[in-house]
């Protein structure tokens, strides 16, 4: 008599009957759980080093101003480190609330208005804050007058 | 008058696992928010570096600098739980250790804290 032998649940073939999720959705929020995860990991470096820069060396906040973010955006390390800070942030942020208002916003239509307000507002921040990334001019020449600074070419 | 009836502990509730995820959401709100309008005050680098300096110039007081505190402590506190969250998830014995794993994330955050704060308010309180 042979034995019967029983699927092992976890072998990835689930019976359609036992699917959690519709199709239309797919695997939507466990790409956004494992993301919190690799985003989060990722941010603890980008973040400590920034908090570093701009807080404990050299002159610490005492030394932010126009210069310093000129400084550093002379190299272009710090661009795309910014630059990869702030999307990795910013979805980071919008999904974390995102769960949230799901959590608590119980009425349909109030959760569509606070998502709505959410995803308006992480488009216009994660587009401003690459514009400003990569159009920064570190002496610039506004209303005819240029900027002065020791880095700057003077004629 | 019937006896209320107070929910008895169960292995989450009100316990270090439910009361590190209301820290956790409430300093990931926080940051959030901060994010923002960072964002927005270090775009005003793109409207004139005196825009930028004035508005930096007003974040240089004690109130602001123990915002910057209070911000810094959020984040430290978000991070290492995060991380924290992740061994919970993926270490074959993060569930097994996940209080222990709490209060290493609490005494870090303290002794990260600690050294912060000697630096920033000489800083801030520094002149």
């Amino acid at each position: 008599m042979a034995v019967p032998t029983i699927e092992s649940p976890r072998s990835g073939r689930v019976a359609p009957g036992y699917t959690r999720t519709n199709s239309s959705r797919g695997n939507f929020e466990m790409i956004a759980w494992l993301f919190m995860r690799l985003s989060g990991a990722i941010l603890v470096v980008l973040i400590f080093v920034h908090l570093w820069t701009s807080l404990i060396a050299g002159d610490g906040i005492s030394g932010v101003d126009f210069g310093f973010v000129a400084g550093k955006w002379a190299d272009p390390v710090w661009q795309i480190w910014d630059l990869t800070m702030l999307w990795l942030a910013m979805l980071h942020g919008t999904n974390g609330v995102r769960v949230i208002i799901n959590d608590y916003a119980e009425k349909n239509s109030t959760r569509m208005w606070l998502k709505g307000v959410l995803y308006a507002s992480t488009v216009v921040i994660v587009i401003l804050g690459t514009l400003v990334i990569f159009t920064f001019d570190p002496c610039p020449v506004i209303d005819g007058v240029a900027h002065v600074a020791e880095y700057c070419p003077t004629s | 008058m019937s006896k209320t009836l107070t929910p008895a502990g169960t292995l989450y509730r009100g316990r270090e696992g439910q009361w590190s995820w209301v820290a956790h959401r409430i300093t990931g709100v926080v940051i959030f928010f901060f994010l923002l309008v960072h964002v927005l005050d270090t775009s005003l680098v793109r409207v004139s570096p005196e825009a930028y300096d004035a508005v930096i110039a007003s974040y240089k007081n004690p109130i602001m600098g123990l915002g910057e505190l209070g911000l810094v402590a959020a984040i430290v506190f978000h991070a290492f739980n995060g991380l924290r969250v992740i061994a919970v998830d993926f270490w074959k014995q993060g569930p097994r250790y996940h209080r222990q794993m709490l209060w290493g994330v609490v005494g870090l955050w303290a002794i990260t804290m600690i050294a912060f704060s000697i630096r920033h308010l000489s800083h801030v309180f520094g002149g």
